[in-house]
């Protein structure tokens, strides 16, 4: 083994190691909420190693290039798509977890539908 | 390094089952939608491992084409989601 199949081996264990982490918290935790924010995070920092050991292992021929345009592809449309689904959940009713202590996004939930209302009687 | 990456493979798939667990047995539509969506983010982890492991160049497209459509189901059932409300 030489030296990049090394560091191969190394970026896909860890990788794996950080999607085990994530999955583990989205079977555990107790909350849409919480599942989210773990799943997501974990999973995609885990990816993106493993996609970063692609780049190292075939250097920068065609699939190289193709694996390190697919990180920021990735990264993006992982956090935006979390973003609107935390969104979507908390619109759709979905109550918190048991160990909530304080909600800060019903405050902005209501001062929003008040604004609609002014805008809406004239 | 083969059997390494034989392994690596094996616990990502291992992966995906707690992915559906959560889909199967989620209590409401969310949670089943946060499953699917990570379950489509490690089925990208197992095209890139199969990539080092067969040498075929062409499984990483299908990869990034995965993305592309796991992002665009998660925007979308996020929109319907957020016109409904769960006790109606």
């Amino acid at each position: 083994m030489n030296s990049t199949s090394i560091i191969t081996v190394v970026l896909l264990c860890i990788g794996v190691l950080f999607n085990l982490f994530g999955c583990i918290g989205l079977v555990r935790l107790p909350d849409v909420y919480n599942r989210l924010q773990s799943a997501t995070k974990c999973v995609t920092l885990g990816t993106c190693s493993i996609l970063l050991s692609l780049v190292v292992y075939f250097g920068f021929n065609d699939t190289g290039v193709k694996s390190l345009v697919a990180i920021p592809l990735l990264f993006f449309a992982s956090t935006v798509g979390a973003h609107a689904l935390a969104r979507g959940a908390y619109y759709f009713g979905v109550k918190l977890g048991e160990g909530t202590v304080k909600d800060d996004y019903k405050e902005q939930v209501e001062i929003e539908e008040k604004k609609q209302q002014l805008h809406e009687i004239p | 390094m083969t059997t390494v990456l034989h392994i690596l493979l094996y616990a990502q798939i291992l992966l995906c089952f707690f992915c559906l667990y959560r889909v199967v047995m989620g209590p409401t539509i969310p949670d089943r939608m946060v499953g699917i969506d990570i379950f489509g983010v490690l089925v990208v982890g197992i095209c890139a491992i199969l990539t080092i492991l067969t040498g075929r160049m062409f499984i990483i497209d299908i990869g990034i084409a995965w993305i592309i459509l796991s992002f665009i189901g998660t925007l979308t059932m996020a929109k319907y989601l957020s016109k409904k409300k769960l006790n109606e």
